[in-house]
Parts: structure tokens; sequence; C-alpha cells
């Protein structure tokens, strides 16, 4: 049995790699180590959040499954920082843990071209530096053109919990345990990385009244550009909040020694994400804070766990009943689950290439946790990049590689690619250099014309989002015209919404950049007879329009050092005088381009102007 | 980067010694080819050694020629200076020889620019050791020599930290938007922090103001009427401080013609021919003159007759000096007084050039002007660098667009896109944000062989 693409691994990156692929018409087969475990959110109960939420779109726009299947399992749903600019808004969903896997696996099991296969991947066959297949644990072979792994923390993952480690995958699940020695055989570079998860309370032991409840927004909101609403507004479950207390934090710090990563275990040696710190963590760095926020949310709405979102910890069992006994409402609480930490094997990631196709085996690449990220989103969004890539290089294609400026799944490959990971990588506003261009509202104007082209959109998607565009300029244009003069019922009404009376004639285009007037008050002159959409994207494109056009002109500098080539066969031990420390990483990382080499760090500036005079010398460079 | 290149790098006149400097790979092999003992590949590194430059059998000069060997020299690579006798026709000739025998003539800057390049020295600094090469008095070299030592990167690496304390605190509230225990930096909080960078940056712009001053020196013009006595106090100020350095060619638009030194001010006179000219000019020509001259100095020395009336002309050019930094030089106090000056003009000083009367007066109140008495040349730390002027003040402005954003009341993620635009402007100045042409830009502008 041949197929094209064999991806091995059934998580959020797994599921959209396979998907992108089959539908970009490749014979394609997935292969899980337990098919119950698809799509499987085994951390925190909800997808987006700040910046995830906009890669969610940006994985829509592009054709993708997981803002359309976030869609149908969400059972809470609000706009983070709404009460700030366009470019930082987000949003952030509780899906139901039950349902989100289930419609994924529908979704899978309706899907041509695409097989779904229960088994555990020892080995790859590999012929020439070339990957031509998997090799199973009971030693079959099955052949395909491409090889896709995304396995997620299960190689060779570790369990840890106060001094006790075992060797498993969540769940209890079975790991993985040769391929990563297999893949170091190979010539990777393997690094180990740690992440943890909190505790599961029996919702039905919580005292509630001791809680702030945190509502979902009262508007529908949704991260598919296809707009299909699944939920009922009204019928949204809440979250609470509750904080630490000095007994918790008493507690930790006299069990500290117990914690697994506090010298439970001396053997650890996985990097934790810093973004997301253990509870013990917290209390140690910051002890100064007097408490520390919790938040109690719901996993599903067809069992009783309430997952503790910020108390994830590595403390023995006893120590956690304590510590969870100490929180406000949870004193009688009955733990489903502990919390524990989970060590795996990840890729060194400046081994691949901006494709994420690996530079050591050709036609291997690696999407999701593999690749030292951390979150379902980031793994999903590399998923649907690597399987669209496969499928290109099946079809003879250029690779789809999107930029920092268009999509924040652009800044995490480039980031990951040419930084390297040291802890597990998060997705942070803060990463994104033009974040007023990458913004929830637009991700479909940024992308949905590339997913059109790669395949992933199809025609009734495009036509819509034709007629979109056809309107955002339709209605710019009416303002445009249009134009108010400064007679009296103008100028009373100017006065009535605050603002100040008109002199001259002015069009509503330039009366929409004053700061307080709004497109409700626009509509007080006109009928707009658009959607909200439009609306809300005219509106972001005129009041902000200074600040748009800089971070384009900002941007159109990145780009211009971006297109200067560096030429894959450039020898780095030829350029003299370069610091050690610039030649390794440059040597490493092999950066295609002059701005891709100084984003590395260690290459200063004046590395890159020996490099530049080297490739004006040696290859008659032109830096114009 | 591997040619060897040389240059002549004292100054090019007559002097006692000359020193021509080699650097790169074959420095010493170069060198010691052109010496008579042929002995240089053999001593030890940072010492000096006595011998003398031959060119076909025939001794040119008897020298002093120190080794440095990479990497701890100016430029990291293998550096020869040959300290050889003064005059241009003996330096010349060595130069021409080591050209012959393998370097290559050094671009301007080019001795910098690679210890720039092997990471030797910061763009600061890179910066700084032009400005101690061109600096005329003691007080700009002290300057030059702070630039050096990184107190200028300092400075600005503190702005910069002030600034990225607040992007942070941004940033945090952005990712983290419902940690309640991470003060939510709004519009509001972050005015008077904004404040407070913008008085810092305001300080030190001024400072450089007048380290400028002090490094480039005053645009200095005497204006009056013919005959009023500009001439005698030309003189005056020339023959007591016997201090004409040299006729140079200014580097702005204007022609400099005369360097006068007072007690480490610098006075750019410019016009010194118009001052000389016995002319008999048209009163009506002579007023438009001194207005242009005006408009091209930062100091007007304004002469005065003190035993004439004040005319309506005199009156025109004593408004338009207000707004400028001048002094009325009121002249022949010798004589019976009947000017009568407007009550409203300050910086008064009577002289007699004729009798060498009040020039101290005058040297004082020029240094009263640029408040220069109190600058403590040690801890002169702002800028001087006109690239690094212009960065700041750049930056500056972008406080004007912050400032901007938050009237109009704009979230503060907007607001924020200039306060990193100051960040990275700032960085600039340090050479820590990359910017494709800087270096080139940099470079072009140092002189041959330093």
């Amino acid at each position: 049995m041949k197929y094209e693409i064999i991806v091995v691994g059934g998580g959020h990156a797994g599921c959209e790699a396979c998907l992108a692929s089959a539908r970009k018409g490749h014979k394609t087969l997935l292969i899980t180590g337990n098919i119950k475990n698809i799509a499987d959110m085994p951390c925190n109960p909800s997808i987006g959040g700040s910046a995830k939420g906009i890669v969610v779109r940006e994985i829509d726009a592009l054709g993708g499954e997981m803002g359309r299947n976030a869609d149908k399992s969400l059972i809470q749903i609000k706009m983070l920082n709404s009460a700030k600019g366009p470019a930082v808004q987000a949003l952030r969903a509780q899906a139901d843990k039950v349902v989100y896997p289930q419609e994924m696996l529908k979704t899978l099991e309706k899907q041509e071209n695409l097989t779904i296969l229960e088994a555990m991947v020892e080995d790859l066959i590999v012929e020439d530096k070339k990957v031509k297949g998997v090799i199973l644990e009971n030693g079959t072979t099955i052949e395909s053109e491409i090889v896709i792994l995304t396995t997620g923390t299960y190689l060779k993952a570790d369990i840890m919990v106060g001094d006790s480690r075992r060797r498993e995958g969540p769940h209890g699940e079975k790991p993985s345990n040769h391929l990563s020695d297999k893949l170091k055989e190979y010539g990777f570079d393997i690094i180990r990385l740690k992440t943890g998860t909190p505790q599961r309370i029996d919702k039905n032991t919580i005292d509630f009244s001791k809680t702030k409840e945190e509502y979902g927004d009262n508007v529908v909101r949704n991260f598919s550009f296809d707009n299909e609403i699944y939920y009922d507004v009204d019928k949204q479950i809440s979250c609470h909040l509750i904080y630490t207390t000095e007994e918790t934090h008493k507690i930790i710090n006299e069990n500290l020694n117990k914690s697994s990563m506090y010298g439970g275990l001396d053997d650890v040696t996985g990097v934790g994400p810093r973004y997301c710190p253990s509870i013990e963590d917290k209390v140690v760095r910051f002890s100064d804070k007097e408490r520390h926020q919790l938040f109690l949310e719901p996993e599903s709405i067809y069992y009783d766990d309430i997952y503790v979102q910020g108390f994830s910890t590595s403390m023995p069992y006893d120590v956690q009943e304590k510590m969870v006994h100490s929180l406000p409402g949870l004193e009688n609480a009955k733990i489903l689950k502990y919390a524990y930490a989970i060590e795996y094997d990840a890729l060194f990631p400046t081994q691949l290439k901006q494709s994420l196709e690996t530079k050591i085996l050709e036609n291997l690449f690696t999407a999701g946790q593999i690749n030292g990220t951390s979150g379902y989103e980031e793994a999903a969004c590399q998923g649907l990049i690597a399987g669209i890539n496969a499928g290109l290089k099946i079809e003879g294609k250029e690779p789809l590689i999107l930029k920092r400026n268009e999509a924040y799944i652009g800044v995490l490959i480039d980031d990951l690619i040419t930084k390297g990971v040291r802890d597990p990588y998060r997705l942070l506003t803060s990463r994104a250099e033009y974040r007023l261009l990458l913004r929830h509202d637009n991700a479909d104007i940024r992308l949905r014309e590339k997913g059109y082209e790669v395949g992933l959109i199809n025609e009734e998607q495009f036509n819509k989002f034709q007629e979109k565009l056809e309107n955002i300029e339709k209605l710019t244009n009416i303002l445009k015209e249009k134009r108010v003069t400064p007679k009296k019922e103008v100028n009373d009404y100017l006065l009535s919404i605050n603002s100040t009376i008109l002199k001259d004639g002015i069009s509503l285009y330039n009366l929409l950049k004053r700061p307080e007037v709004t497109m409700e008050h626009i509509e007080h002159f006109i009928d707009i007879p658009f959607d909200e959409d439009i609306k809300e994207q005219v509106y972001i494109n005129i009041k902000y329009e200074g600040y748009i056009v800089k971070a384009n002109r900002e941007a159109l500098k990145m780009l211009d050092l971006d297109n200067k080539m560096i030429p894959k066969d450039i020898d780095y031990d030829k350029i003299k005088n370069l610091a050690s420390e610039a030649r390794q990483k440059l040597k490493e990382v092999e950066p295609t381009s002059i701005g891709q080499a100084l984003r590395i760090s260690g290459v200063n500036p004046a590395d890159i102007s020996l490099l530049m005079i080297y490739l004006k010398k040696e290859y008659h460079y032109d830096r114009k | 980067m591997k040619d060897t290149i040389a240059a002549i790098s004292t100054a090019l006149g007559v002097g006692a010694i000359s020193i021509i400097r080699v650097s790169g790979n074959d420095a010493i092999k170069i060198a010691n080819s052109i010496t008579k003992r042929k002995i240089l590949e053999t001593v030890d590194s940072h010492t000096i050694t006595y011998d003398h430059i031959m060119e076909d059998d025939k001794v040119i000069d008897e020298v002093l020629i120190s080794v440095m060997k990479a990497p701890r020299t100016f430029t990291c690579e293998d550096v020869v200076e040959i300290n050889a006798h003064g005059g241009i026709t003996t330096t010349n000739r060595i130069l021409k020889v080591l050209l012959k025998n393998g370097c290559r003539l050094a671009e301007p800057g080019e001795f910098t620019k690679r210890a720039f390049l092997n990471g030797r020295i910061d763009l600061t600094q890179a910066e700084g050791i032009m400005d101690l090469i061109n600096s005329k008095t003691e007080k700009a070299r002290n300057l030059a020599i702070n630039q050096l030592d990184g107190k200028v990167s300092n400075l600005i690496k503190d702005l910069r930290n002030d600034i990225i304390q607040i992007l942070a605190n941004i940033e945090v509230n952005i990712d983290y938007p419902e940690y309640e225990d991470i003060e939510e930096l709004t519009n509001e909080k972050v005015k008077p922090m904004l404040n407070d960078l913008e008085k810092k940056m305001k300080k030190i712009l001024n400072e450089s103001e007048n380290g400028k001053l002090v490094r480039e020196g005053i645009k200095t013009s005497i204006i009056g009427k013919p005959n009023v006595g500009k001439s005698s106090l030309l003189n005056r100020l020339l023959n007591e401080e016997k201090a004409i350095v040299t006729d140079i060619e200014g580097t702005t638009r204007d022609i400099v013609e005369g360097t006068i030194s007072i007690d480490g001010i610098l006075l750019n006179m410019i016009d010194t021919a118009g001052i000389r000219e016995t002319n008999d000019l048209v009163e009506s020509i002579g007023v438009k003159k001194s207005m242009e001259l005006i408009d091209k100095s930062d100091l007007v020395l304004y002469v005065l007759n003190n035993n004439d009336v004040i005319t309506e002309n005199e009156k025109e050019i004593l408004e338009k000096l207000k707004n400028k930094n001048y002094i009325v030089v009121v002249n022949k106090c010798d004589l019976e007084s009947n000017l009568v000056l407007p009550e409203d003009i300050v910086n008064i000083v009577k002289i007699s050039a004729l009798e060498d009367k009040g020039i101290d007066d005058l040297k004082d109140k020029i240094k009263e002007i640029y408040n220069l008495e109190n600058i403590e040349t040690e801890d002169l730390t702002y800028l001087t660098n006109a690239r690094s002027i212009s960065l700041l003040e750049k930056a500056y402005d972008c406080l004007k667009e912050i400032n901007n954003g938050l009237e109009l009341n704009m979230p503060i993620d907007m607001v924020e896109i200039d306060i990193k635009e100051m960040w990275s402007i700032l960085g600039e100045i340090i050479g820590e944000t990359y910017q494709d042409e800087l270096i080139d830009q940099l470079f072009s502008q140092f002189c041959l062989g330093k």
C-alpha cells in the first residue's frame, strides 16, 4: 500500500496536516496511537487567546479546520482586549473537550483521500537522505512520498508527579520510545522540553459562591469567516475566578523539595515554558505577591471536570490535596485528576526550512510540539503549513511561506527556524513587529487568497470573499464622495455628540477621522447598507490610517532586507573576521536572506556588514 | 578584508615626525621587506624597533617601527606603525614603497571601519574617534574621549531602558489581558513616564547643542558700518590670542576663514574678508549684507561707534539681533559718548580697540552667553556627533507623535507604535538597530588613514 503523504500523530498539528494534504487531493494516511485521542485537548479547555486567537482566524482564512471546529464545540466565547485597539483584540473560546475531538474525528472520517490507521511508528524508511515511508512497531513498512511528523509530546514522554517518573504520554498513553533515537541517528539535534498541566476538580464539590463568575460575551462571536453559528449566546457556561491564599503559599514553600522540578527528581533536564510557569515557580519567583489568580474552567458539559488554570504543579499527590483544599470554595473539593509535568523530546527547530521540511532528511516535514512549540493553536497552524507544503512539493510547486508582516503563522515559523527555542515557544503579540497589520479582523484579507491558490478555499468561499473586498471599496468610496456642509442641523448634531462644529464642508471619510466620531454617527447622515464586518474594516482603515501607513512603511524596510537572498552555496568559513558565535549560528541556521540573518540572535550588525561585503565581492551581489 | 592597507596617519605638513600605519594579514611581512635589518618578523608584539626604510638599496629615512600583532591592536589585525621624520616628501616616499610592496592605500576611515567590523569598537566609539581626530581645542578633545569611553552609549542605553520598561508593561497587558496583578498601563499613566523621558532627552539635546559648539566652533561674524572698528577688533582678537589655527574649509555651505580659540571656545570667523575691506559701499547694501550675515551666524558681534548717534538702519539691525546670540560692541569708548541704545538691548560690551581696552570683557561675555564657564570637561557625556544628535532629535520628535496619539485618545497599543519607533531610533545611535546604509554612510565621513 503506498500513500503520497503519511502524517504521524493525530493531535492538532496532525489533523490540520492530514486534512490539508487530503483536501489538496493527495492520498493521505494518518497514523495515530489511539483514534480516541484524535484532536484531544490534554491541557486547557480553551482555543484562542491573545495572539493565538488571531492564529485560529489565520488558519481558517487559509482553509484549515481549527476555527470551524472550535465554533462547533464552544461553550463560551469572548473578545479579549476589547477595550484596546483592533490590533490586539483576539477571541478566546472555552471548547467542550468532548465535542471538539468528536467533531474533528467526524470531519476526518468524512474526508476523501484520507485513511486513519491506529499504530505506533518506530522508524522511518530512509534512503540516501530521503524519507520514503515509515516502519511500524510490528515491523510493517508503509511507503509514501512524504512523511509529516506531528508526534506532540509523545517522543520519550515521561510523566512526573513528585518523585515519581513514568514513561507514558498524556492519559497514560503509550509513548514512542524509539523514534527520537532514530532521528538522532539520522543526525538530528534532539532537545528535551517540559510542560505541565493542573488538577481537574469535580464541579459538584466546589462552592462557587466563594468565586467570581466570569461570563462570555453577550454578542455572537465566531472564529470562522464562513460564519456558521453553532451556539446559543444565552446558554454559555461561565468560568470562575479565585485566588491562592496565604495557606496555599505556605504549603508550597514547605513542600518545595518534593516537587519534581524543585528537587523531587534530580534528573529533570527539560526546560519548562517561561510563559506558563508552574504554581511553585510563581510562588518562588514572585515571593512578594500575596496571591495569584486561578481560573476554574469547565471542560465539558458532558462531564464534571473543572480545570484549575494557573495551578499546574509537579507536587506529589498528598501535597496537591492540601494545596487544592487551601483554595477558597475548594475546601472540600474532590480531585479527579492530579496535576503532572511531562518531559519529552523535540527537534531543535533551526534544523527546519521555512517550508517546515527538515534540512537533514528530504521529504520529512515536522509540525507542532516536536518543533518546540507549546499550545494547540501553534501546533495546528504548523500542521496546516506542513500539510500544504508537503502537497505543494508533490505537485512540484513552490512552498507557501508566510512573511512576518503577513501572518502570525509567519512570525512563528520564522522565529522557530531562525532563533531556535530554549523553552516551549508560545506565540505572543509582542513577537510580531507589525501587529497592526496582523489583526484578528483582517485575517481573511491577508490570507484567503493564498488559501484559494493552494486549493483549500473553494470557489464559493472565494467569491464571497471577493464580494467582501468589493463592498469595502464601495463603502470607502461612498464615504470619500459624500460630504457634509456646515449647516445648522449638521453642526447641532456634531455638538450633540461632543464633537466640534464644521466651518467648511468635509467628506464623511474625513469626519470619521475625528477621534470622537463613530460609524453610527456617520449613519446619522447617510444610510450604510453594508454588513458589520464591512463597516468594521472601513472604520479601522480610516480611523487608524496614519498608524497603518507607518506600519506598512516599516514592513517594507524589512521586506527589502528579506528580499536580499543569500546564495545556498555560501561558505561562512570563507568570510574572514566573522565573530565565531556569528559564524557558528549562520552555519547552523543557514538563513535564506539578509533579513533572516539579521534576526538570528548572536549575529550582530557588524557581522551582517561583513557578510554583505563578502557577498558583494564573491557573488557580485547588488544591494539594491 | 584580507588585504593589507596603509596610509599616512598624521596630518600632512611640516612636523617633527609623521606616522605611516599599516594594517592587515601581511602588515608585518610587507613592512619587514622594506627595512634594512629585516628583523620585524622576529620581534615581540607591542615593541618598538629601530631601523631604516630602504628603497632599492637606498636609505629613505631612519625610523622607529612599532609592531603590534593581532588581536590586541586598534583594528584587531596585525598593525605596524612607522615613525618617520616629518616632511611630505619622505613620508610619501615611504608610503609609496609600502604600496609597491603589496599594501593597498587605505580608503577614508578604513582603519576605524576595520576596528568596528572586527568588533573592537562600537558605533558611537567609532564616531568618537573621528571627533577626536578632528578636535581642535582641549575641550573638544575631552568630549571626544568621553564618547570613546562608552559614556554616550550608557546615556542612550539608560533612555532605552526607561522606554523598554514602558513597552514591556504595555505588552504584558496585551498578552495577559486577564491578569489583574499586573498594573494596566493606561494612556493616563503613561503620560508622566513620557514627560520624564521628554525632560531627559531635552536635557541631553541642550547639552549636545553646547557640545556641538565646543566641537565645531561658533560661527561668528563681526558686523557694523564702515570704519566703525571691525577690522581693529578682529586684529585685537587675533593678536591677543595669536591663535588663528588654520584657514580651513568649513564643512557646511559657509566658508570659515579664521579660527580663534578663547579659553577653549572656538570662534569660527566668517566673512573676514568683508571686515578687512576698506569699503565705501552704499549704506543700504551694507545693511542688506549685515542682515544676511546675521542669518548665517551663531554669534554676531555688532560694532557701533560710541561717538555716533544711532541711525534708523542700525535700529533695524538691532531689532533683528534680538533673536540671535549677539554682543553689541561699543567701540571708541575713548571718545565722547553720543550713543543711546534701545533699553531692551542687553549684552553690551564697551571697548576701545585702539587702546586695547575691554577685550577681556568681551571674551567673558562670550563665555557667559554659551554658559561654558560651568561645563566640566571631564563630565561631558552628551552627544557630540551630528549623526547622533540628529537621531536623538528624531527620537525626540517621536514624542510629538506619541502625545498626539494620547491627545486623540488612541488605544495604548497604537500609541505604542511610536514609542517603539523612538526606542528603535535610539538604538540606531549606538548601533543596535541594523540599517542597511548606516555603516557605509558613517565610514565615508572618515578622513583618510586615521
